[in-house]
């Protein structure tokens, strides 16, 4: 039997979310593969309740690590916190799951411990008796598949919706509260506050229909048809990350990872590729139409009609056929 | 102050890619390379630093012959020089591999603020920016899309990106790492003089053995992760292709909005 699995659940107000159990029902099925057993670390400040949700889990074990200094996250905390407890289980692999609060600790943490580090994991599976993992490459429009080598645990951080949730194993679980040493720990930040990133507040998450446009549109200037056509539709425009971050549209259109989170009936996509912190914002949409001049552009995986053209093209044609729709 | 900043070479955006004949990378042939996407916001919020505070902005690289190019090009931006780490044994690493060499050779400089850019478009680990933190024993943010530096230069309020349209700021220590989020400010173009003044200034090229550290934990041979191979993703559902010239197309939208996602009024 090779070592355990470990999932470090991230919480949120002490209550797991889609994310938390995504990580456990990926720790549980890595186990089973593995043919060892799966274990639940929970961190926070009033956690239990996430304890308790854990031991309703078919898992080995369960530890709960409270202490008011891990409250609000801060890298020298959660270091502090997990290296100890990671050192002296000696898992084979810890699995986490792949969001901001992950990324901007668990390279220092993989450091600490002298682990390995596999970023972004969409997957796993057995090849010749070896376990590979799967993440994407160049922007989704590959995926690689990876081995790990070398001695000692190799920390993964696993995309979002690679594991669903729903998979999660229930069963019964005991409960180890852990003590953390974190008095006097450097947190090496002070966190001041939280406010929100746009200045205006356009609500995208209400509209029907939504006309995404992506770096293709290639300028500012280029808008004229799209918002032409955004108006025709009754639709609202929305942007991919780059056109918000040249200063073409404002941050409050952002659809994605780090703006908003829309499902319209219809989301029609130009010239997106499609990489996964844009499609996490906008792949509960009904429809997905994606106009690309690239046929190999990811976002086609998650399009119900692709067009492979020129939205320059595409678009003013699209705006007088519903202009004539509409004149009779 | 004196300021790294870590920029990487990476295919473009555009590039279309092929498979390499031992499957496990791309074909760099005729693939057009240029600065990752979040260095350029790096490179910028360093020379703007440097502007406000007297000081100097040196670029380090990790990466084949090729990327000296945009070592050049991050010259010509306005860094005062640059430190090119090229040999074959420093390749081909993880980000704790890569990471390792960079800050070897950063600390050989003595520098107060390493920037670096958030992820790379090609491997994206987001991680080499923390480890060079970590390599080094100081502070780090990921996500940074705001830097105000103290009046005694002894501290940052950096504001990081969070899920979901929040923002976070939080006070850091320096000497600090922070990996720089797009949209933190305007990258400028290079100028004709700029590109000119370039031409004279200084790329060093370190060597692995100049490091000092163990080649087993560097490049490719000091890596966790091996890549068996890359391949097409495969897709859970396939898309129905609408293809005729622009007034077809258009054409067969309209009735897919009309019937089937009865959008229209
Ligand atoms: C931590 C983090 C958070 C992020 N958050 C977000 C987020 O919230 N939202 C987000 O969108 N991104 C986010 N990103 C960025 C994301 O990784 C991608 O870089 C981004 O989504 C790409 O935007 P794009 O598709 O517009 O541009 P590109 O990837 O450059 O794609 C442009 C596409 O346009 C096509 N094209 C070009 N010209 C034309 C034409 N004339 N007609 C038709 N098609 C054309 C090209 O073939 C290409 O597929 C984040 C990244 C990180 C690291
Ligand atoms: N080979 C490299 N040379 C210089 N900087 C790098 C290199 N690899 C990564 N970086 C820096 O680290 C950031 C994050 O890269 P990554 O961890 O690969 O996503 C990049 O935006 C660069 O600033």
């Amino acid at each position: 039997m090779s070592g355990q699995i470990w999932a470090v659940v991230q919480q949120k107000d002490g209550r797991l979310q889609r994310a938390g159990r995504e990580t456990v029902a990926a720790a549980q099925a890595l186990a089973r593969e593995l043919g060892t057993t799966a274990v639940a670390v929970v961190l926070g400040d009033g956690v239990a309740g996430a304890g308790s949700e854990l031991a309703g889990m078919a898992l080995a074990g369960v530890r709960v690590v409270e202490h008011s200094r891990l409250g609000a996250y801060t890298p020298g905390g959660y270091l502090a916190a997990l290296a100890p407890l990671i050192r002296a289980g000696a898992p084979a692999y810890v699995l986490f799951a792949h969001t901001y609060q992950t990324v901007d600790y668990l390279p220092r943490l993989a450091q600490e411990l002298d682990a390995g580090l596999l970023p972004e994991a969409l997957g796993f599976q057995k090849v010749d008796g070896e376990l590979r993992w799967t993440r994407p490459v160049l922007g989704g429009k590959l995926h690689a598949q990876v081995r790990t080598v070398g001695e000692g645990p190799v920390l993964v951080s696993l995309q979002s919706g690679a594991f669903p949730a729903d998979a999660v194993q229930a069963g019964s679980a005991p409960v180890e509260q852990v003590a953390a040493a974190l008095d006097g720990v450097d947190l090496q930040r002070e966190v001041l506050g939280i406010e929100s990133a746009a200045e205006g507040t356009v609500d995208l998450t209400k509209a029907e229909v939504i006309v995404g446009v992506g770096r293709g549109i290639g300028g500012q200037e280029k808008l004229g048809p799209v918002e032409e056509l955004t108006r025709l539709l009754g639709a609202e425009l929305a942007a991919s990350r780059p056109v918000v971050d040249s200063g073409w549209l404002p941050r409050e259109r952002q659809v994605g990872s780090s703006g908003q989170t829309v499902a319209p009936k219809l989301y029609l996509a130009l010239g997106i590729s499609g990489a996964i912190q844009h499609l996490v914002g906008m792949k509960g949409s009904g429809m997905v139409i994606a106009v690309n001049k690239d046929a190999s552009a990811p976002i086609f995986k998650i399009a119900t009609y692709g067009v492979v053209g020129d939205l320059h093209e595409v678009v003013p044609a699209l705006n007088q056929a519903l202009q004539q729709r509409a004149a009779g | 102050m004196k300021i790294a900043v870590c920029v990487k070479q990476v295919p473009d955006a555009e590039a279309r890619l092929r498979i390499r004949g031992d499957g496990a990378w791309i074909e760099e042939e005729g693939v057009t390379f240029v600065l990752n996407e979040t260095d350029t916001y790096a490179v910028e919020e360093a020379l703007q630093i440097a502007e406000r505070t007297g000081g100097e902005v040196i670029a380090f690289c990790l990466g084949p012959e090729r990327a000296r190019e945009a070592v050049r090009k991050v010259l010509a931006l306005g860094a005062a020089r640059a430190v090119f780490l090229s040999e074959p044994a420093l390749l081909g690493g993880d980000a704790l591999a890569t990471g390792r060499a960079l800050a070897a050779a950063i600390r050989a400089e003595g520098v107060d603020l390493v920037l670096t850019g958030s992820a790379s478009t090609d491997l994206g680990f987001a991680a080499t920016g923390s480890v060079i933190a970590g390599e080094l024993g100081w502070p780090h943010a990921w996500l940074v899309v705001g830097v105000e530096l103290a009046e005694d230069r002894k501290s940052v309020r950096v504001t990081r990106e969070m899920e979901s349209g929040m923002n976070e700021s939080s006070r850091i220590a320096l000497p600090a790492v922070l990996q720089v989020q797009g949209g933190i400010n305007q990258p400028r173009y290079a100028s004709l003089k700029g590109i000119m003044a370039a031409k004279r200034k200084e790329i060093r090229d370190v060597a692995a053995g100049d490091l000092g550290i163990d080649p087993s934990r560097l490049g490719r041979a000091g890596s966790r992760l091996e890549t068996v191979s890359v391949a097409l993703p495969v897709s859970g559902r396939e898309v129905e292709w609408i293809e005729g010239d622009a007034a077809a197309v258009a054409a067969a939208l309209v009735t897919k909005l009309e019937q089937e996602a009865k959008v229209l009024r």
